[in-house]
């Protein structure tokens, strides 16, 4: 369950392009699981900036003196996440979480691949190690634009059975995509599941090629959040069910962790017109 | 004006001190509570209850529900504005069977007061939903959603033309428990809004919501095009609060018994005091609870600290005191009298 607390800033430091914010968040580090985000307050008491904006969790501590805090790694975007780079050490931040659903397990000591586009990385540290303690080999591909947009290539090189750097303008590991290389290593692994975290062009490549060699994939989107709790239904893209229907699922409760073969990639953005509930000829 | 009592409630936290009586009545639904969740803002409870006990606000007013399931607009359905948001979700929402079945039963297994808001294309729409909550238990109000275009009239919106707002209200008056208050909510985009007001009074609603979002929209510089995928949305937040108050006030100067939530852009107790002055009986939190999912309880608390900081003894006692008569005029030998 979520809750929402006051996070002192214990330490911001550069990696790459991006900050690591460094937050106390007792009750929330404890229970947070890989691929839970959290939602951070911006701008202050008084901000014309209401609305919050959602982070994956990078890594926990649970324990300490601290009482529990919590990573976010973060890329300079726009208004808010400028303001998230300029806070320093002791600035209070109103954080909620853990939010939305985890990545899902296997029980099997199986073959996985995680798949971080740019911070999409972020949330795989988690991930490999309670892989890794459940005894499963874990492969990571990360892929960015520059190298500098990488994010913990050396942690995760530590964390992994084999690292697979791609960059498009060839400043680090391989010149090309992540999708380059991915066909290959799910082959040479035997992987039975996929991970992935990134730009949804990187999501839907990932699951396509995943779904393909009949392999399950997790996908964690990124839709734009007024709430990240539930309540605005702003998040929505097109899911299909069990049922075989589709339905316009809020990606912060119901996601950001999707089944790659459920979503229905080439439509997100629209109502496909086989969604339930979806405008009739003449009607709305 | 009297002096607050001393209560022996809980001392610390942000609980005031002092406790005051801070129920309202809107013409049969008892609240302990003015405060409420805005429509749209809080889908049925569930999810915000994970962060105060809805149970001790006044009131649930939950999602608009129409009689079919629908999937709303295609995204980006949101846009966040200097002090605001714009949104264009197009009421998604699992209709209103699925709506009785999980959700007002939730609400009432929880014991929270619910306010269902209605939403229909037709005015047959808005009978037909009216006749199904007549046969639900757990509907302390419904509250009429009127900001929707009206397809067997080229898309008008409801609220925007007092005929047609009266003539949903007749509706759903016609076909509801005659004891289930009904609550009109109004639409700021028109040139007067107490003509709108008193076009569904006479219609027989019980009290007037005001104020819905206000159109808005917004271009993106990236893409040079509509940031919305529904091209144009609704504005709300502290943006519109200064207009939502105005609206309150107007109605209020022409209906001085007339139950009112008000709402649009109350983020503190002390905006909320702004409404329950200008005449609102209840005040509905909306988008800042995106903002803050805690703030419906925060600010009863917060209200409640400011009514007994300016003397008040119960809720009651504030609404619409800005209405009040001005201070009487000393002259100079006067003063001179009282202070001997
Ligand atoms: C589940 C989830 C996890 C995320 N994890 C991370 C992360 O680990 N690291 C990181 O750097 N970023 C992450 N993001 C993206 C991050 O939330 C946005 O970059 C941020 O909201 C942009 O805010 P801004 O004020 O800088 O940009 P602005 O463009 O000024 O924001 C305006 C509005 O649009 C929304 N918005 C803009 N871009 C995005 C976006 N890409 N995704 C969602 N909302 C957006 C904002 O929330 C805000 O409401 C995540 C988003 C989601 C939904
Ligand atoms: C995301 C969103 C969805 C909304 N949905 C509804 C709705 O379904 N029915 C309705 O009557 N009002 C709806 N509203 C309007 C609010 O109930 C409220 O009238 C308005 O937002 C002003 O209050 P606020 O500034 O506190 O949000 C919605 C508002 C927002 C921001
Ligand atoms: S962001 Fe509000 S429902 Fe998902």
């Amino acid at each position: 369950m979520p809750v929402q607390v006051k996070g002192e800033v214990l330490d911001i430091r550069r990696v790459g392009s991006y900050q690591v914010l460094s937050l106390t968040a007792p009750g929330i580090s404890d229970i947070a699981r890989p691929g839970h985000f959290v939602t951070l307050g911006i701008g202050g008491e008084e901000s014309s900036m209401l609305l919050r904006r959602a982070f994956a969790i990078h890594q926990v501590q649970s324990r300490g003196v601290y009482g529990g805090t919590l990573d976010v790694v973060i890329g300079v975007h726009g208004k808010g996440t400028r303001w998230l780079s300029e806070r320093r050490r002791h600035d209070v931040i109103d954080i909620v979480g853990p939010l939305g659903r985890p990545f899902i397990l296997p029980r099997e000591r199986v073959a996985c691949v995680l798949v971080g586009g740019g911070y999409g990385s972020a949330p795989m540290f988690m991930l490999a190690e309670q892989l890794r303690e459940r005894g499963c080999r874990v492969d990571v591909v990360v892929g960015a634009a520059t190298e500098e947009r990488l994010f913990g290539v050396l942690e995760l090189k530590r964390l992994a059975s084999t690292l697979t750097i791609t960059t498009d303008d060839g400043s680090l590991g391989e010149r090309g995509r992540v999708t380059d290389v991915l066909p290959e290593l799910m082959d040479r692994v035997d992987a039975a599941l996929v991970y992935a975290c990134g730009p949804m062009g990187m999501l839907q490549a990932v699951a396509d090629m995943a779904t393909a060699r009949r392999i399950y994939s997790q996908c964690a989107v990124e839709e734009a959040m007024a709430c990240g709790i539930g309540v605005c239904m702003t998040c929505v893209i097109p899911v299909v069910g069990e049922d075989g229907v589709t339905r316009m699922l809020r990606s912060c409760v119901e996601g950001p962790v999707f089944r790659g073969d459920r979503v229905r990639w080439s439509d997100v953005g629209t109502i496909p017109p086989d969604t339930l509930g979806a405008p009739v000829e003449g009607g709305h | 004006m009297t002096r607050a009592v001393i209560s022996s409630g809980p001392i610390g936290g942000n609980e005031p001190v002092v406790h005051i009586d801070m129920s309202t009545d809107l013409d049969g639904i008892l609240m302990p509570s003015p405060v409420l969740t805005a429509s749209g803002c809080a889908a049925a409870g569930r999810e915000l209850d994970q962060f105060f006990d809805i149970t001790r606000i006044g009131a649930v007013v939950t999602k608009s529900v129409m009689l079919q399931p629908r999937s709303g607009r295609a995204t980006p359905r949101m846009a966040e504005t200097p002090s605001g948001m714009l949104n264009s979700i197009g009421l998604q929402g699992p209709g209103i069977d699925v709506f009785l079945e999980k959700d007002l039963a939730w609400l009432t297994d929880r014991g929270a007061r619910t306010i269902v808001s209605i939403a229909g294309g037709t005015v047959d729409e808005y009978a037909k939903l009216a006749a199904r909550l007549r046969v639900s238990e757990g509907v302390a109000g419904i509250e009429v959603n009127i900001s929707c275009p009206n397809v067997e009239n080229r898309g008008q919106v409801f609220a925007c033309d007092p005929d047609m707002a009266a003539s949903v209200i007749q509706a759903v008056k016609r076909h509801s428990d005659p004891r289930t208050p009904i609550f009109a909510k109004l639409s700021p985009d028109v040139t007067d809004i107490v003509a709108v007001a008193g076009s569904v009074v006479r219609a027989g609603a019980t009290g007037v919501s005001v104020i819905n979002t206000m159109l808005g929209m917004v271009i993106n510089p990236d893409t040079m095009r509509p940031h919305l995928a529904g091209i144009t949305g609704g504005l709300s937040g502290p943006a519109i609060r200064p207009v939502a108050v105005r609206c309150v006030w107007q109605i209020r100067q022409a209906f001085p018994d007339l139950p009112i939530i008000g709402m649009g852009g109350i983020r503190t107790g002390l905006d909320a005091l702004e409404f329950i002055l200008a005449g609102a009986n209840a005040v509905s939190v909306g988008t800042v609870v995106f903002h803050d999912p805690s703030s419906p309880m925060r600010i009863h608390e917060e209200l409640e600290q400011a009514l007994v900081d300016r003397g008040f003894r119960s809720l009651a006692g504030a609404v619409s005191y800005a209405h009040r008569p001005p201070d009487p005029v000393f002259e100079e030998d006067d003063l001179d009298f009282i202070s001997e």
